[in-house]
C-alpha cells in the first residue's frame, strides 16, 4: 500500500504508522508513543484548522499539522 | 531508631501524581524552589511507620529522561547525581493505569539507572470502569519491581504503597536492564564509565546525551564527555530513536499478557463526545468565551466582599494602633509604611484565589488542555503558543504567578515571549487606578439602558491590555532568533470531575506563592517609599514645622480646624520630602504627558505596586484620615487646579494619558524580580522595563497631545 502523510487521511480513518520524514520531530513523536506499526487515527481538528488531535497508543495527543505531516502512514 | 530518607515521586503529566502526593503527605507540604532554578520544589513528610519518616519530593511531570522544558529538566538533574541533596533512596513511579504503554517508558529508563523503584498504578478505579483488566501480580513478576494498585483520590492502596516503599528501602530489588543499552554506542559508554568510575551502562549513556545541560558537571568533565563523543562519532538522535523503539518493544511484550481490554472504554467514548462539542468549530470557541466571561465576572463579583473585609480590617488595625501606640517615628513607620504595604499585598488575595479556583478546576477537568488546543493556531501568529493561554489569563489577577506558570512551555522562545508580554495583561493592581481615573472623566451613565458606560471603558482597558500583549508578541517574534524549532505536542487527557482537594491545595499554594514572591517586594518598596515621603532636607522640614506650630498656637481655640491643618501640613511635608523632590525633578519629563509634579510622585510610588497611586493621591490632596475613601479623593482631584495657570489638573486629556501610561508601563518591582529569576539574568527584565515604559511614555504623550 502506498504511503501517505498523516495530514492527508480523513478524520476517523484508522491507519498504521510507517515511518517519519524528520528525525528531530520523530524523536518527540516516538517518545509520545507514535511508533511504527502502531495504529493511528485523526480524532478532531481545532476550530481554527490547526492543531489536530490524534488517537494513538491508547490516548489522545494533539500536535500541529506541520508535525503531523512528518508522519507517514499506510 | 529514627531513619530519614528520600523518596521521589515521578511520572507523566496527567497521571494524578499530585493527588497521590497530597494523599501521601496531607497538608504537610513545603513549597520552595530547586536551588539555582525557579522550578517549584514540592516536598512533604511521608510517615511510613512510627519510627520511619521519609522526605517525599514531587518531581515535575515528565514523559522521559530526555527533558524538553525547564520543569522536566529537574528530574534528570536530580537522578543523575548521587550527591544531589534530593537524590532519592526510593523512586515511586506513578502511572495512569488506563494508559500504561506510554507511561511505562519512563519506568524502564529508571529501572535501567538501577534505581530502587516502586510502580504505583494510579486510577485503578477508572481502569476498571473502562474495562481494562490488569494482572498486577504478573506485571510485578515480569518487570521485577513491586507494583501497587492505588486510587489516590479515595486513598485506596496507600498502605500497600507504603509497605512497598519500605521494602525497596530496606532490601531493594533491582532488576537487570530492560534493554541492551551497551550496543548503541559501546566505545562511548565504556570510556565514560571508565572516566567517571561508574558501572551502569545507562547512566553513562545518559551522560553522553545530556552532559551539556547538567549543572552538576564541571566544565572539565563536560569537555571530556564531548571529546569522547566526537572521537567515536556519537549520534545523539539516532541512538535515542533506537533506544525509544527498543523500550516500546519491551513494553509491548510486558503488556501482551498482563493487560486485557474486555470492553470498549466508556470514559473514553464520553470524552470523545464532549470533545466533539467543546472543541467544535463554532460552539467550541463560543463556549470558551462564555466560560472566560464568567470567570472574569466572578473575579470581580466574588472578591468584592472579602476585599472590603480586608480593607476594613486594615482600617480597624490602623485606628487601633494609632490609638495605643505612642506617637513617634516607629509608629509612623508601622502605620505609614508597613501596614499599607501589607494591605497592598493582602487586598489582592481574593481575586487571585478566585482566578486560580477557576484555573485549577479547568485544568483538573482536562478542559484547559482543550483551550490550549483551540488557541494554539491564533497564538502562533504572535510568537506565542497554545500553552501561553494560562499565563495570559492568570495575568488578569497578577503577573507574578502568571509568569511562573509559563514554565510548562517547552520552547524557550515561546516561553520568553510569553513572559515578556504577560505584564501587558491588565492585572488587579491596575483596577483601582482605572476605577479612580474613569470616575473622574466618564459620566456614570448607561448605554442602551443597561450597559454602564464606565464599565465599558474599563472593559476597553482590559481589551487594550490583551491586544497589546499580542502585538508585543508579534514584534518580539521578529527580533528573537533561536535555533530550536517551535513545536506543539500535548496530551489531551480524558475529561474528569475535578478533585476538590487538589483544587483547594492549588489555590492555597498559588496564594502563598503570591504573598511570598510579590508580597515581600511590595512590602519592601512600600517601606522605602514611606522613608522617601516622610523625610526630606531637614532645613525645609523644620520650616514647615515652625510655620504650623505658629498657626496652631494661634488657633488653639478652634478645635475643628486642627485636623484640616494637620492634613495641610502633611501635604506640604510631602512636597518638601525626598519623594516630592523626586516628583519635581521628573516634572519636566512628564509635563508633555500632561502631568504635574504631584502626579510625578504617584508615578514614582507606583513602582511598588500600581494601586499605590490611589493612596498617594489621597495623601497629596490631603484627604483627612485614611486614603480609603475613594469619593473624597475623587472630589479633591476634580477640584485640583494648577496654582500658576488656574487650569484644572485632571482634564480629560491628562486622565486619558494617565490611563494609557498605567496600561503599558512596567511599574511593578515584583514582576521585575520574577522575570529576573525566570530568565536567569538581568537582561530581559531590563529590556522589558525599558521598552514597556518607553512605549507607555510615547503612547501617553500621543494621547495627551491629541486630546488637549
Amino acid at each position: 500500500m502506498e504511503l501517505r502523510k498523516l495530514t492527508d487521511i480523513e478524520i476517523g480513518t484508522v491507519a498504521t504508522i510507517d515511518s517519519f520524514t524528520d528525525e528531530e520531530t520523530s524523536i518527540l513523536l516516538l517518545e509520545m508513543g507514535c511508533l511504527p506499526g502502531e495504529s493511528i487515527e485523526i480524532s478532531n481538528i481545532a476550530p481554527l484548522g490547526d492543531p489536530i488531535a490524534i488517537k494513538v497508543s491508547g490516548y489522545k495527543l494533539s500536535l500541529r499539522k506541520k508535525e503531523a505531516a512528518t508522519i507517514l502512514v499506510r | 531508631m529514627n531513619k530519614q530518607f528520600n523518596v521521589a515521586l515521578i511520572g507523566n503529566p496527567n497521571t494524578g501524581k499530585s493527588t497521590l502526593f497530597n494523599a501521601l503527605t496531607g497538608l504537610n507540604q513545603k513549597i520552595g524552589n530547586f536551588s539555582g532554578v525557579t522550578v517549584e520544589r514540592k516536598t512533604g513528610k511521608l510517615e511510613l511507620t512510627e519510627n520511619l519518616t521519609a522526605s517525599l519530593i514531587d518531581l515535575p511531570g515528565t514523559y522521559s529522561l530526555y527533558p524538553r522544558s525547564a520543569d522536566e529538566h529537574i528530574a534528570l538533574e536530580i537522578l543523575n547525581s548521587t550527591k544531589n541533596p534530593d537524590y532519592p533512596n526510593v523512586v515511586v513511579v506513578v502511572v495512569d493505569a488506563t494508559n500504561l504503554k506510554r507511561n511505562l517508558l519512563l519506568l524502564t529508563q529508571l529501572i535501567d539507572l538501577q534505581l530502587p523503584v516502586v510502580l504505583a498504578l494510579n486510577m485503578m478505579d477508572v481502569a476498571e470502569q473502562s474495562g481494562i483488566e490488569i494482572n498486577v501480580t504478573l506485571l510485578a513478576e515480569k518487570l521485577g519491581v513491586p507494583v501497587v494498585a492505588v486510587t489516590a483520590r479515595d486513598f485506596q492502596g496507600i498502605p500497600a504503597l507504603k509497605d512497598a516503599i519500605i521494602q525497596q528501602f530496606e532490601q531493594p530489588t533491582l532488576p537487570s536492564s530492560t534493554i541492551h543499552i551497551h550496543g548503541y554506542a559501546p566505545e562511548v559508554i565504556d570510556e565514560i564509565k571508565n572516566y567517571f568510575h561508574i558501572n551502569n551502562d545507562y547512566a553513562a549513556f545518559e551522560l553522553a546525551h545530556h552532559y551539556h545541560e547538567l549543572n552538576n558537571l564541571t566544565q572539565e568533565k563536560k569537555d571530556a564527555i564531548e571529546a569522547i563523543g566526537l572521537k567515536y562519532n556519537f549520534n545523539a538522535n539516532k541512538t535515542q530513536v533506537a533506544e525509544t523503539i527498543d523500550r516500546y518493544n519491551y513494553i509491548n511484550e510486558i503488556l501482551s499478557d498482563t493487560v486485557r481490554k474486555i470492553k470498549p472504554a466508556l470514559e473514553e467514548t464520553r470524552s470523545n463526545t464532549l470533545d466533539a462539542i467543546l472543541t467544535h468549530r463554532i460552539f467550541g470557541l463560543l463556549i470558551f468565551f462564555v466560560i472566560l466571561f464568567g470567570v472574569f465576572q466572578s473575579i470581580f463579583n466574588w472578591s468584592q466582599y472579602p476585599m472590603n473585609v480586608i480593607e476594613n480590617a486594615f482600617i480597624g488595625i490602623e485606628n487601633y494602633l494609632t490609638a495605643i501606640l505612642p506617637a513617634g517615628i516607629l509608629t509612623n513607620l508601622i502605620i505609614g509604611g508597613i501596614l499599607p504595604g501589607m494591605s497592598g499585598v493582602l487586598i489582592f488575595l481574593p481575586q487571585i484565589a478566585v482566578l486560580f479556583l477557576f484555573i485549577a478546576i479547568l485544568e483538573d477537568t482536562g478542559y484547559m488542555a482543550r483551550v490550549t488546543f483551540m488557541m494554539d493556531r491564533l497564538m502562533k501568529n504572535f510568537g506565542l503558543n497554545g500553552k501561553s493561554v494560562v499565563p495570559l489569563i492568570s495575568g488578569i489577577a497578577c503577573a507574578v504567578p502568571a509568569i511562573m506558570s509559563a514554565r510548562s512551555i517547552e520552547n524557550w522562545k515561546d516561553r520568553l515571549i510569553t513572559i515578556f508580554v504577560t505584564p501587558f495583561m491588565s492585572c488587579s493592581a491596575r483596577l483601582p487606578v482605572y476605577t479612580l481615573l474613569i470616575s473622574l472623566v466618564v459620566p456614570n451613565k448607561f448605554v442602551f439602558g443597561f450597559l454602564s458606560l464606565q464599565g465599558l471603558i474599563l472593559m476597553a482597558m482590559y481589551l487594550l491590555g490583551f491586544v497589546s500583549a499580542l502585538l508585543a508578541g508579534w514584534l518580539l517574534k521578529l527580533f528573537i532568533k533561536t535555533k530550536s524549532k517551535s513545536y506543539f505536542l500535548m496530551e489531551l487527557p480524558v475529561y474528569r470531575m475535578p478533585r476538590w482537594s487538589n483544587v483547594g491545595i492549588t489555590i492555597f499554594n498559588k496564594a502563598r506563592t503570591f504573598v511570598m514572591e510579590a508580597g515581600k517586594v511590595i512590602l519592601a518598596v512600600s517601606i522605602i517609599l514611606w522613608v522617601l515621603a516622610t523625610f526630606g532636607p531637614s532645613k525645609d522640614f523644620d520650616a514647615i514645622e515652625t510655620k504650623y506650630a505658629k498657626i496652631s498656637s494661634k488657633n488653639t481655640t478652634v478645635e475643628l480646624n486642627s485636623s484640616t491643618l494637620e492634613s495641610k501640613k502633611n501635604a506640604e511635608k510631602l512636597e518638601a520630602s525626598y519623594a516630592g523632590l523626586l516628583g519635581k525633578f521628573i516634572e519636566p519629563a512628564i509635563k508633555p504627558l500632561g502631568y504635574d509634579w504631584k502626579i510625578g510622585i504617584a508615578l514614582v510610588t507606583s513602582f511598588a505596586a500600581r494601586e499605590v497611586f490611589v493612596g498617594t493621591m489621597s495623601t497629596i490632596y490631603s484627604v483627612q484620615g485614611d486614603g480609603e475613601h475613594l469619593d473624597t479623593v475623587r472630589e479633591k482631584m476634580l477640584e485640583a487646579r494648577n496654582p500658576e495657570t488656574g487650569e484644572l489638573t485632571f482634564t480629560f486629556a491628562t486622565v486619558m494619558s494617565l490611563m494609557i501610561f498605567y496600561a503599558f508601563a512596567m511599574q511593578c518591582m515584583s514582576t521585575f524580580a520574577v522575570v529576573y529569576r525566570e530568565t536567569n539574568g538581568i537582561k530581559w527584565p531590563l529590556i522589558q522595563l525599558f521598552t514597556m515604559t518607553a512605549f507607555a511614555y510615547i503612547a501617553a504623550f500621543a494621547v495627551y497631545q491629541f486630546l488637549s
